[in-house]
């Protein structure tokens, strides 16, 4: 008998997929292989996205790859009895993964490897488009980097939506000699897993990015500020980052050019406004997370008095296509001002949740419904939060609203880091009214009044609404208070908590014991 | 990030801390690198190795004990000996995670946020699990499609 080719089986590693059992999955795949006789080799790669199917196994069969899920340790021997391996049928069966329509209907730029490639596989990780982007870089000006990124239109995916290239040509334009690459990688907005997904999935692909930045700036150093709540995606970058050296990605001298670029993941411990750019400069500087005051903008004065380019996860992870295709090729797609693709994560209450990455200019309710198949417990949606805590709360009529920067900013509410987050219509509004408050007292970082004692105050006057003393009085009270916060926060931590109040309220007024009609809250 | 099953952590040494500290002096910004590799080592980060940190890093005790104090994954006193995270956030609660807690306080009596020597329950803000929520994390392990009985399992309680 000849060697016999190992079937290839793909388990994914991504901590949502390891939340439901990937691992003993993957421990019974080999385990069954083994006492059947049968050759295999499990790749653990990153996750396709469709996450209510995790954990989804794929097997390399025919050219192509067949999906199964949502697999547990328990259906792996039927698996086998069915002869998974040549993508038998089984209750499981997917079929094709490429074929799926989730996927199929998604327009994959940043995540075009995540689920795909072995996520510390350079080979894998090359023959699949990566480090074009960097090579391509490399044959540029720093000037001509700086130019195709404000040619593809890329604003900043944490939230604040600044135009990336902007950013970066100022500090390109900034006297060195030292300067600084951070990735704001401090996830913390509930409803958002873009970034874990792609450290986890394709960290190459950030380190890539990272690099190209450093090149276009002159930075030789970079960080990763990564949150506590990440080890999975901790060990992975560790790991990445050590592969990228040996093999000369990174270091002393990139891909054999004149530039150096020395990269270092940094662990955050829990705090929420790490994730706001001037304290995470703090944080990484040693200090307690307070938020600066701004002007110096961190991009002239940034870590340790340095310029810096502080970017998100997924305005970095972006950058190899743009370099890789061009500026346009990027901002062909989206709409209006928002140019390319985001990467939307749907949670919360919904039936196939996960990760979608689309051209701007989707609808919500494409998303919720088409996507989502509607709430996971089969009851009516009530509420729809959009961009994180800090985001507004919106109604199953506003559903037709565009995912974008300016028409979501159109109906008061804002895009975030694209995370949408399901409520049926048992949620209670005023609740998640005075958690928007609370979340602000435990996560304010206390350098601004409005922000320290207006969360406090303003969990007070919700409680007091609920409890039904002085309704008229309070409501003035609450107004007033969040006018005041909006106005004089000093970041977004205490300027954007009133959002996601003022929109319950103003939605939901039964919620609060209000007996106003719609149109007279409007 | 402390794991449950591994031995009890070790009683103050000053040696140890002072040789962990040491090790970091070389990094930019080491005071964050220090404290996490402090609490790896003896589960918390002891008070004694405030003026320790002060002393190597040149800044006072205030600045070093200010930094401690501000995060809330640094701990100064001796864990529980196991630790859940449950994730409190928007996401989970939209998939029912207050009445997880509601319905394990019922059954056992233990509320989240009041910490025995055996147990701490920890309200944690986003565990980035938002599809597949309630999620809680012990150690370094995620779960997912968290209910009471999977919660007290996690607490190492029997099922109710």
């Amino acid at each position: 008998m000849g060697v016999v080719t190992p079937t290839r089986i793909y388990v994914p590693c991504d901590a949502a997929a390891l939340s439901v059992g990937a691992n003993a999955v993957a421990r019974t795949i080999a385990a069954e292989a083994s006492a059947r006789n049968l050759h295999v080799e499990i790749v653990r790669n990153g996750s396709r996205g469709a996450l209510w199917l995790e954990p989804m196994v794929e097997i390399a069969h025919a050219g192509s790859r067949i999906a199964y899920g949502p697999v547990t340790a328990k259906d792996v021997p039927g698996l086998f009895d069915a002869n998974f391996l040549k993508g038998g049928a089984h209750p499981l069966a997917l079929g094709p993964t490429d074929e799926l329509d989730w996927l199929k209907r998604q327009q994959r730029l940043t995540f075009a490897r995540v689920g795909v490639t072995d996520p510390l596989s350079t080979d894998d990780y090359r023959s699949h488009g990566g480090l074009a982007g960097l090579q391509a870089a490399l044959a540029l000006s720093s000037q001509q980097i700086v130019q195709a990124v404000k040619d593809s239109g890329l604003r900043g995916r944490g939230g604040a939506g600044f135009p990336t290239g902007i950013k970066w040509q100022t500090v390109h334009d900034a006297a060195g000699p030292r300067k600084y690459i951070v990735c704001n990688a401090d996830e913390g907005d509930s409803g958002t897993f873009a970034d874990r997904m792609l450290m986890e999935g394709d960290p190459f692909t950030l380190i890539e990015g990272m690099a190209i930045a450093g090149v276009a700036v002159g930075a030789t150093r970079g960080y990763i500020y990564l949150r506590s709540e990440y080890p999975h995606a901790f060990r992975t970058l560790q790991r990445a980052i050590r592969i990228a050296e040996a093999e000369g990605v990174i270091g002393p001298s990139v891909l054999g050019s004149e530039h150096a670029f020395h990269l270092e993941v940094r662990l955050g411990a829990g705090a929420y406004i790490c994730g706001e750019e001037t304290s995470l400069l703090e944080s990484l500087e040693g200090k307690r997370g307070i938020v600066r005051a701004k002007p110096p903008l961190p991009a002239l004065e940034g870590l340790f008095g340095k310029p810096t380019v502080v970017n998100n996860v997924l305005s970095l992870a972006a950058v190899p296509f743009i370099l890789a295709h061009g500026g346009p090729a990027y901002a062909n797609y989206g709409m209006g001002r928002s140019r390319g693709t985001l990467p939307v994560q749907l949670g919360g209450n919904i039936k196939r949740g996960g990760l979608i990455e689309l051209a701007f200019g989707i609808s919500l309710r494409e998303i919720i419904e088409d996507f989502g198949g509607g709430t996971r417990s089969g009851r009516p949606i009530r509420a729809v939060q959009v961009g994180g805590p800090l985001g507004a709360y919106l109604t199953a009529a506003q559903l037709d609203t565009q995912m974008d920067y300016e028409a979501l900013a159109a109906i008061k509410a804002m895009l975030g880091h694209g995370g949408i987050v399901v409520f049926d219509d048992t949620a209670d509004m005023a609740k998640m009214a005075k958690f928007a408050f609370e979340f602000c007292v435990v996560e304010s970082c206390g350098k601004c009044t409005p922000c320290r004692i207006g969360s406090t105050r303003g969990a007070e006057t919700v409680q007091k609404l609920i409890d039904g003393i002085a309704r008229e009085k309070n409501l003035a009270v609450l107004n007033d208070l969040c006018n005041l916060m909006t106005d004089a926060s000093l970041c977004a931590m205490g300027g954007l908590t009133p959002l996601p109040v003022m929109s319950a309220l103003t939605h939901f007024p039964e919620d609060f014991g209000l007996a106003l009609p719609r149109a007279a809250a409007e | 990030m402390s794991d449950p099953h591994n031995a009890p952590p070790p009683d103050w040494d000053a040696a140890a801390a002072q040789a962990i500290i040491a090790r970091h002096l070389a990094l930019e910004g080491p005071m964050l690198p220090i404290l996490h590799a402090l609490q790896a080592h003896f589960g918390f980060v002891p008070p004694e190795s405030t003026p320790l940190i002060a002393e190597a890093l040149n800044i006072s005790r205030a600045e070093v004990h200010g930094t401690i104090s501000f995060y809330h994954e640094f701990r100064t006193t001796t864990p529980a000996a196991r630790v859940v995270k449950l994730c409190r956030a928007e996401a989970c609660r939209a998939q029912g995670c207050e009445d997880v807690v509601a319905a394990f306080n019922s059954s056992h009596g233990i509320h989240p946020d009041r910490p025995t020597a055996d147990l701490a329950i920890e309200t944690v803000y986003c565990l980035g699990n938002c599809a597949l929520g309630p999620s809680a994390m012990v150690g370094e392990e995620l779960f997912g499609r968290v209910d009471a009985a999977r919660l007290a399992e996690l607490c190492g309680l029997e099922k109710v």
